[in-house]
């Protein structure tokens, strides 16, 4: 024996750990019930964060791949209050703007339509007949789900597209069949797939222009402008386009831009996100208390290895991190299953929508920081109290 | 040399409990002493100050040279750690680890890295005569082969001072011969030990026997001088 001066020994850190795994190993069940909560709250967050910014990413591809540049001007009331009328000429004089690359219209045709004459039916709700000209289709990105465009002589014949509603309400599902406009049966050529940036337009049948005016009283008054230009002029075309199709009555045209309504969606989706992560962080909260209250009972229950841990050396510090440690490892464990969980709930349902599945890194890193933190907070208080026994009075209770 | 020293050394609990009413003692290096006295007397919490688990509430309890009194928490877990083993009547063994990692555990507070902390662990399994039950766990050994391996245990880090509480108390008496000829053997090899017993025939056998009365020494005698 030596008069050296005493120095406890510090753990290497697979020590603390393994230490620290100890009193998990030996009470598996216990472990695995209170990391349960852990894991709930964690899949939560992530799934939560995940799911929206997969749909948040997919609308992003969406507006991408449908552009933003879209306009339109349409004809409202005027001061009277009386619907107004666009001049014929509306295209043309759009076309003229300096940066507009490409602008088309439709009309609302007042016709009634019906799926046959033989019996007596009411027209189908909210499908009503405009017509198109021929480019509208790329103008908006839209395309035929069945059959073909109202384009070549399909624009002059007394022939029909339908809106991927209005088939559905119509009941067809085939190109070929007819349906009766005011009193003339008129054959259905093609059918289109739902048109994301006018989705109006999924509720119409649509007609040609000429063949409206032939055979179903047109006027031939467009009621609504659309155009596209380039991004960067989209604010300088949005100034002039009411005045344009309308010189001297601008008041009564209203100019939107279709893809902020899509953007609006992405927005509004966020609300419903926050709520659920509020939720996640209550059950992970509860998660926590879980982890305190099981690391209480282990104290309590583990007196005895306590009191010999110190009699064997450990210091009051040793046993603080011994049980940190092992709060740690417990909630750790819930955060790491979590997130794996909250991932794979993440890519099945993103792929089950046919999004791209986005999990972002800082959501995983985010939970299993607030994993770590949760696991120090609830172990901290059992853990100090471990380290506060008497080692006499820990070995008594025998 | 003096091991264990102790001056006027008073233990009370709450409740005006004197469990030690100023004991004087001193144990020199290479002893083997037996503590013996009736229940509640104070041997376990003689014990317990010499194992610098508790300090006196009066007095002074040196060990080794240190006056526990004046250490710190973690100077005194050192002491303990590197100089002092101890063994329990309840042996106090981690229930889901095998003899091996339950040995090993004797030498973590040291600063030991794990293999070598295990093949000594295994070291000194045989010389507990434990070489055949080194992957047992607890449940799986006898009461007898428990306190053995606690001895091991206690043994493992080469202690100067060995403490033993009723170790043979939870023992039949041939378990308990086997734990009192492994006490002889540590002794031979010059570890210092206390021994607390009930058992007269074991105190008998001991060089040195200390009697407690209600917290004080009341008799402290050796079986001729050639046993220390
Ligand atoms: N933590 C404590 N609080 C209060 N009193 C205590 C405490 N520990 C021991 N005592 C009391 O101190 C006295 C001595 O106890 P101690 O454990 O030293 O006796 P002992 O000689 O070891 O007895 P035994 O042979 O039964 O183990 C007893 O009266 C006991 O009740
Ligand atoms: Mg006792």
């Amino acid at each position: 024996m030596t008069g050296r001066v005493l120095k406890p020994a510090r753990l290497t850190a697979a020590d603390v750990l393994r230490v620290g795994a100890v009193g998990l190993r030996a009470r598996r069940t216990r472990v695995v019930l209170s990391a349960l909560g852990i894991a709930i709250g964690i899949a939560t967050m992530v799934a939560v964060v995940g799911l929206s910014m997969s749909s948040r990413a997919d609308l992003m591809s969406r507006l991408d791949r449908l552009g933003t540049n879209l306009l339109t001007a349409e004809a409202g009331k005027d001061a009277l209050g009386q619907e107004v009328k666009l001049p014929k000429n509306a295209v043309a004089m759009v076309e003229r703007i300096g940066p507009v690359q490409q602008a088309t219209a439709t009309a609302q045709v007042d016709v009634r339509i019906r799926r046959s004459d033989v019996v007596p039916e009411e027209q189908p709700a909210g499908v009503t007949t405009q017509a198109a000209r021929a480019d509208l289709l790329t103008a908006l990105n839209a395309t035929v789900a069945k059959g073909r465009w109202l384009d070549g002589a399909g624009e002059r014949l007394p022939v029909t597209v339908l809106g991927a509603v209005a088939a559905e309400r119509l009941g067809i599902t085939e190109p070929g069949e007819k349906i009766m406009m005011n009193s003339r049966y008129v054959v259905v050529v093609g059918i289109l797939s739902p048109v994301e940036l006018v989705p109006q337009l999924d509720r119409t049948a649509l007609v040609g222009f000429p063949a409206a005016e032939q055979y179903l009283g047109f006027d031939g008054h467009p009621t609504t402008v659309f155009e596209r230009s380039p991004d960067a002029s989209v604010d300088d075309v949005r100034a002039v386009l009411a005045r344009t199709v309308m010189p001297g009555n601008e008041g009564s045209v209203k100019v939107s831009r279709p893809s902020d309504a899509l953007a609006a969606k992405a927005a509004a989706d966020k609300g419903l996100t926050g709520l659920m992560l509020g939720l996640g962080a209550v059950a992970l909260l509860v998660g926590g208390v879980g982890v305190a209250n099981t690391m209480v009972i282990s104290v309590l229950e583990r007196r005895q290895e306590i009191g010999l841990r110190r009699a064997i050396g450990a210091t009051r510090g040793a046993i603080r991190l011994q049980f940190v440690t092992e709060s740690l490892l417990l909630s750790a464990l819930g955060g790491t299953a979590g997130a794996a969980l909250g991932a794979a709930a993440t890519f099945a349902f993103a792929t089950a929508q046919g999004w791209a599945v986005v999990v972002p890194l800082w959501s995983l890193g985010g939970g299993l920081g607030a994993t770590l933190a949760i696991g120090v907070l609830a172990g901290l208080y059992p853990a100090i109290r471990a380290s506060r026994l008497e080692p006499t009075v820990a070995l008594h209770a025998a | 040399m003096t091991v264990i020293e102790l001056r006027a050394a008073t233990k009370s609990y709450p409740g005006g409990v004197h469990a030690l009413r100023g004991v004087d003692l001193r144990v020199g290096q290479g002893e083997l002493v037996a503590i013996v006295g009736p229940s509640g007397s104070g041997k376990s919490t003689l014990l317990n100050l010499i194992g610098t688990l508790d300090r006196p509430t009066s007095g002074t309890v040196r060990v080794a040279g240190h006056d526990v009194g004046a250490l710190s928490d973690s100077r005194l877990a050192a002491l303990r750690a590197r100089h002092i083993g101890f063994v329990f009547q309840h042996f106090h063994l981690s229930p889901g680890r095998d003899a091996v990692d339950n040995v090993a555990d004797g030498l973590l507070y040291a600063g030991v890295p794990l293999k070598e902390r295990r093949s000594r662990a295994r070291v000194a399994l045989e010389r507990v005569r434990l070489g055949h039950r080194l992957s047992h766990r607890p449940s799986e050994l006898s009461g007898g082969e428990k306190q053995r391996v606690a001895i091991a245990r206690a043994l493992v880090g080469e202690p100067d001072l060995l403490l033993a509480d009723e170790p043979t108390g939870a023992l039949d008496t041939a378990s308990g011969e086997v734990v009192m000829q492994l006490v002889h053997e540590l002794h031979a090899r010059g570890t210092t030990i206390c021994v607390i017993t009930h058992d007269h025939e074991i105190a008998a056998s001991l060089p040195r026997r200390i009697r407690f009365r209600d917290g004080a020494v009341v008799s402290d005698s050796r079986s001729g001088e050639a046993a220390s």
